[in-house]
């Protein structure tokens, strides 16, 4: 990994940790809009993955989206505005925590619903296939969309197409409140690909540079066209599954386990160790972070609110070729 | 020439647009090198070549899933749902992403897809013969077509796939005019009358949210989509030899958007209405369009309004309580003369 890349993949992982950080505060301290499904834990994947990533590739996100967000390099002040249900959102305040993308760095979407993005994922990368446009797509998911029958029939039209498209199969270890090893009869949900004729890999989900080589892999493997790869990534999330949800179906002994091998410490140990940059640099990248997430949060408490009736014009886009009278209606 | 059969007018908008702009794309169930279920995509995969016309596995999430994903990135897609009883499996793709996922970014895409699919009671027993429109028109963000025309399949087809929304596009299986290879399908074409207008050759686009008046009348307005158009147009033509009275038949021909005025516009004038549809009562398209009515014409009614549509239950199996459930001529005429007092 060059000193560059090092560097930027390390403020995205703080980036992450910071803006959930604040959020939490933020929910805990003042009337927020709606829930929200925390990343912190998982910064390592997004990260890894989204490296690799041209501006024009696709992702598709999940109801836990924050991260893939700013892994993929969306601004953090429309992101902190769609939180606010502002119309400086990168939504316009019509996604919110659940739904929060922005389609100009390649997001089609965060899905709300366990495992819906990935049949939109695997459309984009035929889309891309047909187009020849050599774009990539990756597709973000957790262990209990593993379970969803969209999980199937996306990853088995990818390998038959031979679709350029990266499933990353975010396991956490626990959908909502379940283990998923109580619902779930394979250790490895990656040994599953083997029935879609494409390679299964398990990956240190804590681990940035595991993710990172993984990742290189599989998206060289997608542009060249040589079909799709999933990637598993054992990883786990610090918060309860939504706002304040205590998560107390897990001890916090497994809670500290994890904790003591924290994607963000495990690199900056690792950056530190090999020389490629000096304490001050990354403190100097905290910092930064920091004022970037106060700047996000006074931009989003300035900003506009909606209008009642905003949403009208987000139904349906205007058919300019045929308007007909009854349009306003429609 | 002319086409003369649903079946043909659709393959030439698919044929149309597909030579008209290379975005526009095919997939589905046994739509290629079978040429589809119903014929539809006759030549096209011949045509057009493995990349543009794309069989799939049974798969209907990923089917209309996949639709989404291309539409959204650059695409044109038509997917082919076989029966439109089949929509349940992909029914979160339909009507929790595709329909919603502009409103829920905020405007930033756009949706250019149609998903096809055949309805209607064909002898098929209760998982391939329903009307399922009422569900997708509970579902903002889907326009929702049903032709009755060879005409109007071919204009509102090539409408849908230029539309930069998602759009449901419901095609009676007793209107095609071709039999399925499967099986024995019936038709209903060569019994069907004036009003079953040809598609001419030339390129021509129908308006969505446009409601036709198929034939003109001043005692009873009659609303009716697909079969029940027809059925309704000979049941007017049956009342007025042998009763005198002069239904005005209106088909919707898209659902969303609804042309509500035209519907209320006659019913001012008429003073009836009978609505009649193939999908169940309860909360249905029947239930709906008389609701407009009531609300927006209720002191121009001479009489209630009465409604003509499936009991709720699944369609039979047997022929001869399949037909007892489904909307006949017989029950139409009793409608309207039961409005006129006659």
């Amino acid at each position: 990994m060059e000193r560059e890349t090092a560097l930027l993949l390390y403020r995205r992982m703080v980036q992450i940790r910071k803006f959930e950080e604040k959020l939490y505060q933020l929910f805990l301290t003042r009337p927020m809009p709606g829930s929200m499904h925390q990343y912190n834990g998982q910064e390592a994947v997004a990260v890894g993955v989204c490296a690799h990533l041209n501006r024009d590739d696709f992702i598709t996100s999940t109801h836990r989206g924050h991260g893939h967000c700013i892994a993929k390099g969306a601004p953090i002040r429309a992101l902190m505005a769609e939180m606010f249900a502002k119309t400086t959102g990168c939504c316009r305040a019509m996604g919110g925590s659940m739904h929060i993308a922005d389609y100009s760095v390649g997001m089609l979407g965060a899905m709300g619903i366990v495992g819906s993005g990935m049949p939109v994922a695997v459309g984009a990368a035929w889309s891309s296939q047909y187009r020849r446009s050599g774009q990539v797509v990756a597709c973000f998911f957790g262990d209990g969309a593993a379970n969803e029958g969209a999980f199937h029939e996306a990853l088995n039209l990818a390998g038959v197409w031979k679709l350029p498209v990266v499933f990353v199969c975010e396991n956490n270890m626990y959908g909502f409140s379940t283990h998923y090893r109580r619902v779930t009869p394979v250790e490895n949900i990656a040994d599953r690909a083997a029935s879609y004729g494409m390679p299964g890999v398990v990956v240190d989900g804590m681990d940035l540079r595991a993710v990172f080589d993984e990742a290189a892999t599989a998206v060289d493997r997608a542009r060249k066209g040589e079909g799709a790869t999933l990637i598993e990534c054992k990883t786990y999330r610090y918060m309860g599954h939504s706002r304040f949800e205590k998560a107390a179906y897990r001890s916090s002994e497994e809670l500290d386990e994890w904790r003591k091998r924290d994607p963000l410490v495990l690199f900056r140990d690792f950056l530190l160790g090999s020389e490629l940059v000096d304490a001050g640099e990354l403190e100097g990248i905290d910092a930064d972070v920091d004022r970037e997430i106060e700047d996000a949060v006074d931009y989003a408490e300035n900003s506009p609110d909606p209008k009642p009736h905003d949403y009208r014009q987000y139904i349906f886009k205007v058919n300019d070729e045929f308007p007909t009278r009854h349009q306003k209606e429609s | 020439m002319p086409v003369k059969k649903i079946v043909d007018a659709l393959n030439q908008a698919l044929r149309e647009e597909m030579d008209r702009d290379e975005r526009v794309v095919l997939l589905g169930e046994d739509i290629g090198v079978f040429e589809g279920s119903y014929r539809v995509t006759e030549g096209l995969h011949a045509q057009f070549g493995e990349e543009r016309v794309r069989d799939t596995p049974i798969s209907e999430i990923a089917i209309i899933g996949a639709a989404l994903g291309a539409a959204l990135t650059g695409l044109r897609p038509v997917a082919e749902i076989q029966f439109n009883d089949f929509l349940a499996c992909g029914m979160d793709q339909l009507c929790n992403q595709a329909a919603k996922i502009r409103f829920m970014l905020g405007g930033q895409v756009t949706v250019p897809m149609v998903v096809r699919a055949p309805y209607g009671a064909t002898g098929r027993a209760a998982q391939h013969s329903q009307s399922l429109e009422a569900w997708f028109v509970h579902t903002p963000g889907l326009k929702v077509v049903m032709p009755s025309t060879p005409y109007d399949a071919k204009g509102l087809l090539k409408t849908a796939i230029r539309d930069d929304n998602p759009v449901l596009f419901l095609e009676h299986k007793l209107l095609y005019g071709a039999t399925s290879p499967g099986g024995k399908a019936q038709t209903a074409v060569q019994e069907l009358g004036e009003v079953f207008t040809p598609a001419p050759d030339e390129e021509y686009l129908l308006p969505f949210g446009a409601a036709d008046v198929k034939r003109p009348g001043s005692d009873v307005t009659v609303v009716a989509t697909g079969m029940m158009l027809h059925k309704s147009i000979k049941a007017a033509r049956e009342l007025a030899g042998a009763d005198g009275i002069e239904c005005e038949v209106i088909d919707p021909r898209t659902l969303v958007p609804l042309d509500r005025e035209t519907i209320i516009d006659s019913v001012k004038k008429t003073g009836r209405l009978v609505v009649v549809s193939e999908d169940v009562m309860s909360c249905g398209v029947t239930a709906e369009i008389s609701a407009l009515v009531a609300e927006h014409a209720l002191f121009y009614l001479d009489a209630p309004i009465r409604r003509v549509a499936v009991p709720d239950t699944p369609i039979p199996f047997a022929p001869v309580m399949e037909q007892a459930v489904i909307p006949q001529i017989g029950d139409i005429i009793e409608a309207v003369k039961s409005v006129v007092y006659r």
